[in-house]
């Protein structure tokens, strides 16, 4: 057995559950008498819903059947040799199940090598080795194809990515050596770097093509036949493939000082993998390749041990699976039809609000305002904006009629709502307010329609409690902009009930949103957390210490955008008025700034001027603030924070706001757009010992979202 | 308002190999609208010159339209090939003859001048559709004896048309059997057969039916090189105690797809696109249905009497060898010799397979190929029987004879 193979069963024992990919060896006779052919398909016995995958007994898999095709290779029988995938589906890389079950430095050296020794082989064999990319290809899927002479790939092939770097990895079984040696610096920052802290975009087949990853582009209906008629004729030399020529000079550092511009304004230094991934591929320009694999095998394994990726892997689970499949939400064959959608209010969150309802449900959607001028506005907002999508090609006319003809505004709410399933109220944060409406909404629609609140601060059972019905309230709360940030806070009222609220999670489901249920508390999930982290950074600024310093403090954290820049976005008014809420439930931790009163009473919109291309503190702010004289460092800033932070979110699961830790960081994730190295929170709050300290308890277990023990 | 009938013009053919039906077939786990959406799209590929915006009319025969082989298949297989949605497309089933039907079908649209080009083909998976899937005979059938019981029976019928011809011996039959074999194996050999085929991947995830993964297929499947006629003799004879119909003196069980382009000989020209045969007469005929393999003589008749022509006019028979009989029967009526040369020189069904509905075009194929090799025969005929008691005949001019688009 060879030493390959021997470190791989030592790996696939410890990994008894992994879902195995067999590597089919099928032979065939090529066309135009160019030979015999060996053809690799990898599988792993599903369909296309479970994508293949390598674990470590799927390497060995490969390995074994490598061993074959060498055989063939060396002894003529074979003139070339393929790899291909399942229907749909080429190969998805890296098991992470298999990635969490590490423990050591050596087990992760192990992986890294084991998948390095097998995919080498391909470039080994004696005879040209053709990958043929007919379906989703990442991370290890993608380097299996780049071991090989030459790749083909399908027109059809929806999603192909390097996503290592997205998740806390460097592409480390072969991608970051050859990829920018095969297209050229600049391309494969663009792929590894780029695309994976894009929101890991994918690239299509043409792309792909287009990238010169492959070297032929065929359609999806025969791809594979035409691949291997495009493999026969390169084999007797009917077709030679020109790749261009790479810039090794001075692009090739520039590429890579751009992935490092790229990464700093991403993660900010926080998180490791993007640079180490750029370390690889500046070193991978004198094209050594052995010199790039082994480093590759270092930075895999000093990753795996890292929190950052634990956490990465961790907030992946989240979004794909526990998103899916909300904690707590009620069976969902409670749940009632929605067929037509009524939205109080017509102002700018009340038509984005009526926007998506139309664009996802496709139900006759109603806007009500106070005066007809409103009305128009709100409707008018509506028709652009479909307009918009139209001129983007999103959708085609027709649908952009149908979709007009659904939206409708009237005064008159009992014209509007009369057969309304659900209404959704968007109209000015007051109680009182909220109240009357919902008392006027409940006098015209039908018995069993849903009554939603948009509110992001007040109490979804208070605003239910006037109600002849208050069990069919719940408050369902979107993050600006509604049309980007995923997270739908499903607030449960104290006597809101099981169909209403499986009602508003079918809802969310077809909204597309991750919906995580919460409990009707203060400020709900994110704007609790939100605000507590911005008070503490308020108060030391209001104690003492400079802006700056509170601002830099938070860095290390790599966080989308500043305490300061976001409270921009949010708005000061809006931000001054949710903390004021919070301080009258939790005057105790929670603060209202004097200094940000003084901000909002100016008429101050932010705290930044960007004259100079940078910000820089307004002026007219700097003049309104009125700070102490307690100075603090940034450590001291960084920990205070941290441990409110840290506190705020053990007390909230203390109240049972939501079921557990892990829904905390998915609304963080998914509303504020807090990064997978944090894993949202509680990981990075348990990996630098500040639960401990401040709680006496880790959030999560040992080996959820960190190393096993 | 006046009308010109239009000449029509085969301008090509292409098939997929033929596979055996059956769950260790090449084609067990191929649907079969991919084998001729393949198909499609290879002519396609072979005729650059067609603009396929152009295209009138999709005509495919399936004999079972259900389930993969349902839908309105000629217009799925046309958008499933990426052919422009402006394309239309429609199903057609005459059983064996379903694509030769296709063919007659828009070549008439297009002598009409209601279409300039089709595509016209067939696909049979008898795998995924085995013969009598789903069919529910009227009982009428039985009870006012409007048919004999072995009409749906194929291997019955053809013990019936031994019947007819006590000459036609199971001995005549195997010979023939034989022949038809060493035929396709030259043909093979010498490269005639796989210019028109399409290769085809397969996968195949059971390891009972050979090596797994994806694999290619560039060959017939059912080929038997090498058969004598000691293998035949000791065959069983499954459809009568001491009859005369195998395994090994018919078409086996099958599967496979084909396509074809039709067209107005102007278009062909003018667009550039090869004219390998010229349309001359159609005809179809119905026979009484438990003797149905003497359906192509009274087709061929008709087929003749319109264009004029007699038998000894033909210069090229390609006849579908759904059973062997069949085709003796066929000669034996015309006095023509079994072992004539003019008849299925590449060797026929006994040998490359009978995927039913897809056949007529593999006849049309093969003899345009031998139109090309032969240009001092100036008429060929394909002919088949058919299910139920009918026959189809279609009459080809080879526009490569001196005297073509001449008179007689």
């Amino acid at each position: 057995m060879s030493t390959t193979a021997e470190l791989l069963k030592g790996a696939a024992e410890l990994f008894p559950d992994e879902v195995v990919t067999q590597a089919h060896v099928r032979h065939l006779d090529l066309p135009f008498g160019a030979g015999r052919f060996a053809l690799i398909t990898l599988d792993n016995g599903f369909d296309h819903t479970k994508p293949t995958t390598f674990g470590p007994q799927s390497l060995a898999n490969l390995n074994a059947a490598l061993d074959q095709v060498e055989a063939e290779a060396a002894s003529g029988a074979v003139v070339g040799v393929g790899i291909t995938g399942k229907p749909f589906i080429f190969a998805v890389g890296a098991d992470l199940k298999g990635v969490e079950l590490l423990k050591n430095h050596d087990e992760a050296l192990a992986i890294g090598k084991g998948g390095h020794d097998v995919f080498k082989r391909l470039a080994a064999l004696a005879v040209p080795t053709f990958a043929y990319y007919n379906g989703a290809a990442m991370g290890g899927g993608v380097e299996v194809g780049l071991h090989c002479t030459y790749r083909t790939v399908s027109k059809a092939l929806p999603a192909f990515s390097l996503p290592e770097v997205f998740l806390g990895l460097v592409p480390g079984w072969g991608g970051c050596t050859i990829l920018p040696n095969l297209i050229g610096a600049e391309k494969a920052v663009s792929v590894i770097i780029e695309n994976s802290l894009n929101q890991n975009k994918q690239l299509r087949g043409k792309q792909v093509f287009e990238l010169g990853i492959a070297d032929a582009l065929f359609e999806g209906a025969d791809f594979l036949e035409q691949s291997l008629l495009w493999t026969a004729k390169v084999l007797k030399g009917d077709i030679t493939v020109e790749r261009p020529e790479i810039d090794r000079g001075e692009a090739w550092d520039q590429a890579v000082a751009k992935g490092r511009f790229v990464a700093d304004s991403k993660v900010h230094g926080a998180a490791p993998a993007a640079y180490r991934a750029l370390d690889i591929i500046a070193a991978s320009k004198d094209g050594d390749l052995q010199k790039g694999f082994d480093a590759e095998d270092q930075a895999l394994a000093d990753l795996i041990m890292g929190g950052e990726l634990r956490s990465g892997i961790y907030a992946f689970n989240l979004v794909q699976k526990r998103a899916k499949r909300p904690a707590g939400a009620p069976d969902k064959n409670l749940a009632r039809p929605v067929t037509k959608v009524g939205v109080v209010g017509a102002g700018l969150m009340a038509s984005q609000l009526a926007l998506l309802f139309l664009r996802r449900l496709e139900v006759p959607v109603v806007l009500t305002d106070i005066d007809q001028e409103r009305v128009d506005k709100g409707v008018g907002y509506v028709h652009a904006e479909i307009d918009k999508l139209l001129g983007k090609g999103r959708i085609n006319q027709d649908k952009a009629n149908r979709l007009k003809a659904l939206v409708t505004g009237v005064l008159d709410k009992a014209e509007g709502f009369a057969d309304a399933d659900f209404v959704i109220e968007a109209v000015f944060e007051e109680m009182t307010v909220k109240q009357k409406v919902f008392a006027e909404v409940e006098a015209v629609a039908p018995a069993h329609a849903i009554l939603a609140t948009n509110t992001s601060s007040l109490s979804v059972s208070e605003m239910a409690s006037k109600l002849q019905h208050p069990e069919r309230v719940v408050g369902f709360h979107f993050f600006n902009p509604v049309a980007i940030l995923p997270l739908l806070e499903i607030v449960r009222g104290e006597q809101t009930d099981d169909a209403s609220l499986a009602t508003a999670f079918a809802v969310a489901k077809k909204l597309k949103k991750t919906a995580v249920l919460t409990k009707d508390a203060p400020a709900f999930v994110v704007n609790r957390i939100l605000t507590r982290f911005m008070g503490e950074i308020q108060n030391v600024i209001d104690e003492g210490t400079p802006v700056a310093t509170a601002e830099k403090a938070v860095e290390p954290l790599g966080l989308p955008m500043s305490p300061l820049v976001l409270l921009e976005l949010v708005g000061p008014a809006i931000g001054l008025h949710v903390s004021e809420t919070l301080n009258r439930a939790f005057p105790e931790r929670f603060t209202v700034s004097p200094n940000l009163k003084r901000v909002v009473e100016a008429g101050k919109r932010g705290f930044y001027v960007y004259d100079s291309g940078k910000p820089e503190l307004d002026p007219e702010v700097a003049a309104l603030l009125q700070q102490g004289d307690t100075v603090l460092t940034e450590e001291q800033v960084r920990a205070r924070v941290l441990d409110a932070v840290a506190q705020e979110i053990g007390l909230m699961l203390e109240e049972g706001v939501v079921a557990e830790a892990q829904d905390i960081d998915l609304c963080l994730i998914t509303g504020a757009g807090w990064p997978f190295h944090l894993g949202g929170i509680t990981p990075y709050l348990d990996r630098e010992g500040v639960s401990e300290r401040v709680n006496g308890k880790r959030f999560l277990a040992p080996g959820v979202a960190s190393v096993p023990a | 308002m006046p009308r010109t009938v239009r000449d029509v013009v085969f301008v090509d053919g292409v098939r997929t190999p033929f596979g055996k039906a059956g769950p260790k077939g090449i084609y067990h786990e191929t649907r079969a609208d991919d084998l001729v959406v393949k198909a499609i799209r290879e002519l396609l590929r072979r005729n650059p010159g067609l603009d396929p915006k152009k295209i009138d009319e999709v005509a495919i025969a399936a004999t079972t339209q259900i389930g993969d082989q349902g839908l309105t298949l000629g217009r799925t297989a046309g958008i499933l090939a990426g052919l422009p949605q402006s394309v239309p497309g429609y199903s057609i089933d005459r059983m064996c003859a379903g694509a030769l039907t296709a063919v007659t079908s828009v070549a008439g649209s297009v002598a009409f001048g209601a279409y300039d080009v089709a595509i016209a083909g067939g696909v049979e998976h008898m795998g995924r559709h085995p013969m009598g899937e789903g069919v529910d005979p009227n009982p009428r059938f039985v009870s006012e004896k409007l048919v004999d019981e072995s009409a749906l029976f194929m291997g019955m019928t053809a013990e019936n048309l031994h019947d007819r011809y006590p000459t036609i011996t199971k001995q005549r039959a195997d010979e023939y059997a034989v022949r038809s074999q060493e035929k396709a194996a030259k043909a093979y050999a010498d490269g005639k057969i796989q210019q028109d085929l399409v290769p085809i991947s397969v996968r195949r995830t059971n390891p009972e039916a050979g090596e797994t993964g994806w694999g290619l297929v560039t060959a017939d499947e059912p080929m038997r090189p090498g058969t004598t006629l000691e293998n035949l003799a000791g065959l069983k004879t499954p459809f009568r105690v001491h009859g005369r119909v195998t395994a090994g003196n018919a078409a086996g069980l099958n599967d496979g797809a084909t396509a074809s382009l039709i067209a107005s000989e102007d278009f062909a020209r003018e667009n550039g696109l090869p004219v390998k045969m010229r349309l001359v007469s159609y005809a179809f005929a119905g026979v009484e249905p438990e003797v149905m393999g003497y359906g192509p003589i009274p087709a061929t008749e008709k087929a003749l009497a319109q264009a004029g022509l007699s038998i000894s006019d033909i210069g090229l028979f390609e006849i579908n060898e759904a059973f062997a009989v069949q085709v003796l029967a066929f000669l034996e009526h015309y006095g023509i010799a079994d072992d004539d040369t003019r008849v299925n020189q590449y060797g026929g069904a006994i040998a490359f397979g009978h995927p039913l509905a897809s056949s007529g075009v593999r006849l049309m194929t093969q003899l345009a190929r031998q139109f090309e090799e032969q240009p001092e025969v100036r008429y060929g005929l394909t002919t088949m029987c058919v299910g139920f008691g009918m026959g189809a005949t279609v009459i080809w001019e080879n526009p490569h004879h001196k005297d073509a688009g001449g008179d007689k």
